[in-house]
């Protein structure tokens, strides 16, 4: 291998590095993180929110063709949320707008993230999983507003 | 290496290459279509298919399978089936040919029916637990094992060469051709378990429930080093003809056989990447299949390196001056060289979709894009883009020297991959930033996010979806030129009126050639690539079946009762 093939292929390889080291550091120092396995919850049918501190809620959430439910969370500004998602039925997606939360929702299996919501307004989630011939309709929202005493859910299983 | 070399191909084996590539050309047609109408779809221009009926989602089906997984198996089967007695100086064993060839077409066709009827309708990943016709899960398993049959068959041809010629390198093409057929034979094990232990007996009703984890698992195991069955072929074409048409040599034989094997190593132990987002799957894991990623995008680093020095080598050959002058001086709009547009814009796509895939594989920052419009932006930037280009050309080249046949209207073959380039670049552009807007991929959001009667309206993703269908036009124009071509040649005259095709390839010579003894057998390559499969999937697969519970009944995707 000539000189030059030998250099691109130092660089590429240092550039890879360095890529790696970014996410290296979201995770370790920004604490940056993908879903991982949840062990400790048991299976859940039907969608619960309830707080767990002075601005902290848990949210279990069931998607099932072609709803979220719930479809609709009203919180204050400043609530963070341990969110579980499970499927009822076939796969479906969830991920808030402009918040870092992507989860898919799968059929015997429990899938979580923390979100904090510290900005007023409306975040859309909308189904990211081919779900049927309905899935396009398949969509809820936080609203996160100032001077809310009690927390909302509309949408909600039977 | 011979100047201008040519074969004879017999009769049977011209036959046979004839139709694996103008039936595939006549399903990619179709697929193509399909693809069109999603960007109209998309839009909100049409709520059901002029001509083919149906929704968003039984289009999309077809789209993603006709393109994405028929034609580019097809293609690969037909440039093995080519390149491989070429290089060789051996012939096929006609059999065993036809057989591959009749099981892929039969599988294609049954498969293709199926979704066309409506009773298929869950796209080209075919997630359980919606449920497709068992007809779908036995076509697709027919043209997979098809194509094992064909590179069966070109097993002893190698080992018989390999025992004449004793001390001498395998040609590049060979090695890139069984590089991918090597990948593409581990993968498809996972995804024939799948199939064949899953799917079929749950969607024939011998079993009631499935595990929907373990199944998309081993879908993933199958779906990112499919990605590389079909990059790898348009790089036997990068390595082996770009050089040459251009007017010069390949830059470094070595570096070809070192991102060949490099690739039988990293192709497979990544699918987890796909399942960033999943629950049930450790995150440690998630990252040890991320860096493997990393590890894999290495040897498209080189390439990048090696064809852009091949390429820097013919243009000053031809009298380019300068650092960059060059550049200029290649056969970008010479009628004559119609091959090279094919190649020179796929790789020039190629630098976005490689950054692309670098981003997706990026762990935390998958969460931003998993599943959105970008996802399809980027890969309509890599199968779509590189790959698509060299298969098209790489399938006009290869029936004009089957056939016999001169190519016909050589401006709109030379034009027709430009066109198309710019509608990519449009189209992906818009799929992306929408995509980074929040924009979900497989959505038909013309019946709600971009419909301004709806509650879901949102006016920040219709100048996108515009673009996506201004970008998707000039693409379908694009490929209509190609066709025109493509069909004017299968159907003119005969240049010759002998029984079997005479065969020449553009292989280019090494400026570079290296001994590279330690790069000539796939053996020690294939086991270590066996080692790191295990070391990173047996986690994730104990992950899977220790966090899941219950099973899934089969599901149609037009009911939220299950089927049974």
């Amino acid at each position: 291998m000539d000189k030059s093939e030998k250099l691109a292929l130092t660089l590429s390889g240092m550039l890879l590095v360095i890529f790696f080291g970014a996410i290296m550091y979201a995770s370790v120092a920004q604490n940056i993180e993908v879903p991982t396995c949840i062990t400790d919850m048991e299976p859940f049918a039907t969608d619960t929110l309830f707080q767990t501190g002075p601005d902290t809620y848990e949210l279990q959430m069931v998607s099932r063709m072609w709803a979220f439910q719930p479809s609709t969370v009203r919180l204050p500004v400043g609530s963070t949320v341990d969110l579980y998602v499970t499927s009822q039925d076939i796969i479906h997606g969830f991920k808030i707008d402009r918040k870092n939360v992507n989860l898919m929702a799968i059929p015997g299996a429990i899938n979580y993230m923390r979100v904090t919501f510290n900005e007023p307004g409306e975040y859309l989630y909308a189904c990211h999983e081919f779900c049927g011939a309905a899935h396009h309709t398949m969509a809820g929202r936080f609203i996160i507003e100032e001077g809310i005493d009690e927390p909302e859910v509309e949408g909600d299983a039977l | 290496m011979m100047e201008n070399y040519s074969f004879r191909f017999s009769k049977s084996s011209k036959n046979l290459n004839s139709v694996l590539l103008i039936i595939p050309m006549v399903l990619l047609f179709i697929g193509v279509y399909g693809g069109f109408m999603q960007t109209l779809f998309r839009a909100g221009i049409i709520q059901s298919d002029p001509f083919v009926g149906g929704d968003y989602y039984k289009g999309l089906t077809f789209h993603g399978v006709l393109n994405a997984i028929v034609f580019t198996t097809f293609f690969a089967v037909a440039l093995g089936n080519a390149l491989i007695p070429y290089s060789l100086k051996k012939h096929l064993n006609s059999k065993i040919a036809w057989t591959s060839g009749i099981l892929m077409l039969v599988g294609s066709v049954l498969a293709a029916i199926v979704i066309l009827i409506g009773e298929a309708t869950v796209l080209y990943t075919f997630y359980p637990p919606l449920k497709a016709h068992p007809l779908f899960y036995i076509g697709l398993t027919l043209l997979v094992v098809g194509s094992w049959v064909a590179s069966y068959n070109w097993v002893p041809m190698y080992l018989e060469w390999r025992k004449e010629n004793k001390g001498e390198k395998t040609p590049l093409a060979v090695v890139g051709m069984f590089t991918t057929f090597i990948i593409w034979f581990i993968a498809s094990l996972a995804v024939a378990v799948e199939i064949l232990f899953m799917l079929l007996p749950w969607s024939l009703g011998l079993v009631d429930e499935i595990n929907v984890m373990l199944a998309r698992t081993l879908f993933w195991f199958f779906g990112h080093p499919l990605v590389y069955f079909w990059l790898l072929p348009a790089y036997v074409m990068y390595y082996s003809f770009m050089p040459k048409i251009a007017g010069g040599k390949l830059y470094s034989d070595m570096a070809g056989r070192l991102v060949f094997m490099m690739f039988i190593l990293f192709s497979i132990p990544v699918g987890t990447h796909h399942q960033y987002m999943d629950p049930a799957i450790g995150s440690q894991w998630k990252l040890l299949h991320g860096i493997f990623t990393f590890a894999v995008a290495l040897p498209s680093l080189i390439t990048a390196f090696t064809l852009a020095a091949s390429l820097e080598h013919a243009g000053r050959k031809r009298g380019g001056k300068g650092l960059f002058g060059w550049m200029w001086k290649l056969p970008y709009f010479d009628k004559e060289k119609w091959f090279f547009p094919y190649l020179i814009l796929g790789l020039i796509i190629f630098i976005f979709g490689g950054i692309g895939g670098i981003i997706n594989a990026s762990y935390q920052m998958n969460t931003v894009i998993h599943n959105t419009a970008w996802v399809p932006g980027h890969f309509h930037l890599t199968v779509a883009g590189p790959v698509l280009l060299a298969f098209l050309g790489g399938s006009l080249y290869l029936i004009g020297q089957f056939m016999n046949k001169g190519i016909k209207f050589k401006g709109w073959a030379m034009i027709s991959p430009y066109v198309y380039t710019i509608g990519l670049f449009i189209m992906s552009y818009g799929l992306k930033i929408g995509g980074l807007k929040g924009m979900p991929r497989r959505t038909n959001t013309g019946a709600s996010y971009a419909n301004p009667d709806s509650i879901l309206y949102q006016p920040d993703w219709i100048f996108y979806i515009d673009l996506s269908v201004i970008g998707g036009s000039i693409m379908f124009v694009g490929i209509i030129m190609y066709l025109v071509s493509f069909f004017g040649t299968v159907f003119a005259k005969s240049e010759s009126s002998e029984e079997g095709a005479l065969v020449t390839f553009p292989i280019s010579e090494p400026l570079h050639d290296e001994p590279s003894t330690w790069l000539r057998n796939f053996k020690p390559f294939i086991i270590i690539a066996i080692i790191l499969i295990v070391l990173s999937y047996a986690p994730v697969i104990y992950d899977v079946i220790q966090n899941t519970y219950g099973g899934s009944l089969p599901y149609s995707p037009n009911s939220p009762v299950p089927l049974r």
